[in-house]
């Protein structure tokens, strides 16, 4: 149980610890959730709205477990081709083009389906791999996959084994560390939220969000990191078909830090406002309120 | 493993989840066991933030697992001091006899533990028509059985099926991309001579479909027809239903009952403004904000079901449509009064949605849910919208 694991995370405060150290701003809870998934051996499920930092939670743990971090970006129609292996098939067509004539075909057939001519896919590198320190595997926005595939994760992530019919089974000598991660634009299936931890990334606050800023957009002084914060925050507070998230803070504080800002304005603002919103009738809902709102964060 | 007088404890805790309704079952409550191995008890936060990573998987669980834990750990239990005052933090969903049994076995009292009685508070309207709410019990039973039984058979037997639409997962086919795989696979055998070419298309799938049903005072005659054409196509199809008055409310989950009365009982207990008054905008601005994203991908029908009997703010439904219609696959809007003679969409409501709907039709009988399943069965297969 978590023997393959760096021995140094003993609990949640080192969790905690070292995200800090990776510049993430995370709490309590989503330290604690890693923390067991780590001690327990399960897949950690991150849900959480678009640009709260769940992507980014999973590339920090790679980094602290100083495991490699696998990526599999999922789409609607990925299948096993994509995700788990695929035969170079012109390469075994060059290769068998190439052979002598009189060559015995079943040796012939036996060499181009062995692993040189094998595409590994994310899935599969997870798998079968021979990292010192097992990976962080991350399933990114599973959301967009559809239901067979759901159904193929759930197979996975129970016995974490692959068939390939030409070359058997292959087994993961040391189970990876998986991270999902869902906008929730659909639920996923009960029965693979099941086998994981669960922890939902709600919006920072108003401090934390400074902290994060702080963090990451190190290039925004220190008054700016707080007023985009704020602008933030109160834009999460309106009626808008898109509320912005972290990323969206970040982008903006770092578009007014490279227009050389220190304060905001309300012409900078108005001129930015486009790195926060993302559609046209939240644009104009928030442009004519943009004085009052500049009045408010430049108070907070 | 932690104190074994605290097993039983936990074992009571996932009881009282259980109860109020988040899935507590044996796996979860040996997760729970193992981690609490693993934390420090005495640290009220992650003795917390252990049980929900363990038992929540769902962020609208998340509020009844905080109400839970802190009616179940607060104190006397020395070990955990646990945050919130049991009083006043959110009452538990549980059913009456369940809450009674529980408040005693914890020493509460019973409104403490159950949500029943407050669930019913009355929401600020503005004035005119929706002023006031209507929150009673709809009667369900002014259809006599015969005809509810009749309807239903109709609507069961009606042939048609929504169109299909083209996913991005593929599958052999006579025509369309030549697919390297199979192709390679097969010229393997015949030492790599390309003698024959697999093509692959794309796999179709039938189109979702989202209902948005105004059951409001003005709709309140087709409401209970239009539950059970909503029941009729669950059945079959892949169908996201809500229905509003003043309120958005989804019954998606209610309508999957196996049993058409269960169903529509659980829709009646589920909806507090039944025949309330009429605000389409501000529905359609909730469902925009807080169900557009997770129900209209995949290429989604939405139809929206209303007489455009509307008291609230013309342009603000107007631009709600716009922007579900760039949302949707197809918008389709059923008006039961289009049956009616000499009718003319003058409704504000209506006047204001027209311009912004791809289809406009009935919806007052059998006939009419007809003509909008080949309406359906004809949507082309195009993924995306013209």
């Amino acid at each position: 149980m978590g023997t393959a694991r760096p021995t140094s995370i003993n609990e949640i405060g080192d969790v905690e610890a070292r995200l800090l150290e990776r510049h993430y701003i995370g709490d309590r809870a989503l330290a604690t959730a890693i923390f067991l998934a780590l001690k327990l051996d399960k897949p950690l499920f991150i849900e959480g709205e678009a640009g709260v930092g769940k992507t980014e939670a999973a590339k920090v743990m790679a980094e602290v477990l100083d495991a490699r971090l696998i990526r599999l970006q999922c789409y609607e129609g990925i299948d096993l081709a994509h995700a788990v292996y695929e035969w170079n098939y012109p390469r075994q067509l060059l290769h068998i083009r190439l052979l002598d004539e009189t060559q015995d075909r079943r040796a012939a057939e036996r060499e181009i389906f062995s692993p040189e001519f094998l595409l590994r896919r994310p899935l599969l590198d997870a798998i079968d791999n021979d990292d010192a320190v097992p990976p962080v595997l991350l399933i990114d926005e599973i959301d967009r996959s559809d239901e067979e595939f759901e159904a193929f994760l759930l197979e996975l992530l129970s016995d974490f084994q692959v068939s390939i019919p030409e070359l058997g089974t292959i087994k993961a000598k040391r189970p990876p560390f998986v991270v999902i991660t869902s906008n929730r634009t659909r639920e996923v299936h009960d029965a693979l939220k099941r086998r994981c931890l669960y922890h939902w990334i709600d919006y920072p606050n108003l401090e934390k969000e400074v902290e994060i800023v702080r963090a990451r957009a190190p290039e925004a002084a220190d008054g700016l990191a707080r007023e985009v914060a704020a602008l933030v925050q109160g834009l999460r507070g309106m009626d808008l078909y898109k509320v912005p998230g972290v990323a969206e803070t970040l982008d903006w504080a770092r578009s007014l830090a490279a227009l050389g800002a220190t304060r905001i304005d309300s012409s900078l603002v108005d001129a930015t406002l486009g790195a926060a919103l993302k559609y046209q009738e939240d644009l104009e809902r928030v442009r004519e309120k943009v004085p009052a709102m500049v009045e408010k964060a430049r108070g907070a | 493993m932690p104190d074994s007088d605290l097993l039983p404890r936990l074992g009571a805790f996932a009881r009282l989840l259980h109860d109020s309704g988040i899935e507590a079952g044996p796996r979860r409550l040996t997760d729970a066991t193992r981690a609490l191995t693993y934390i420090d008890l005495k640290r009220e936060t992650d003795f917390r933030g252990a049980l929900r990573s363990v038992f929540v998987s769902r962020k609208e669980d998340i509020p009844t697992f905080e109400a839970a834990f802190d009616i179940f750990w607060a104190p006397p239990d020395p070990r955990i001091t646990a945050g919130a005052i049991p009083g006043r933090s959110r009452p538990l969903r549980m059913s009456p006899e369940r809450a009674a049994a529980w408040s005693a076995a914890l020493g509460l009292s019973s409104s403490q533990m159950s949500r029943e009685q407050e669930a019913r508070s009355v929401p600020a309207t503005s004035s005119g028509y929706s002023a006031e709410e209507l929150l009673r019990q709809k009667d369900f039973e002014e259809m006599t059985w015969d005809e509810t039984e009749q309807v239903r058979r109709l609507l069961e037997q009606a042939a048609w099926r929504v169109a299909e639409r083209r996913t991005r997962r593929m599958r052999a086919g006579k025509t369309g991309p030549i697919d390297l795989r199979r192709s390679a696979r097969h010229a393997i055998r015949s030492s790599g001579e390309l003698m024959q070419l697999f093509r692959r298309r794309p796999r179709l799938r039938r189109r979702p479909l989202v209902l948005i049903c105004d059951v409001s005072g003005s709709m309140e005659r087709y409401s209970r027809l239009l539950m059970i054409f909503a029941y009729a196509i669950a059945r079959r199809e892949d169908l996201e239903a809500f229905v509003f008055s003043t309120r958005l409310t989804r019954i998606t989950r209610q309508l999957r009952q196996r049993d058409l009365d269960k169903a529509l009982e659980a829709v009646s207990k589920g909806v507090h403004d039944f025949s309330g008054g009429t605000r389409i905008g501000d529905a359609l601005a909730d469902f925009n904000r807080h169900w557009a994203r997770r129900v209209l991908g995949h290429g989604a029908v939405v139809i929206i079901v209303s007489d455009g009997w509307d008291r609230g703010d013309p342009d603000q439904l107007t631009a709600e449509l716009i922007h579900l219609r760039r949302s949707a696959h197809r918008l389709v809007w059923l008006n039961p009064l289009i049956g009616s003679e000499g009718y003319q969409p003058l409704t504000r409501g209506m006047a204001a949605a027209l311009p912004y709907c791809d289809d406009f039709l009935a919806a007052h009988n059998v006939q009419a849910l007809d003509d909008l399943g080949r309406l359906l069965a004809g949507l082309d297969r195009r993924s995306t919208r013209v």
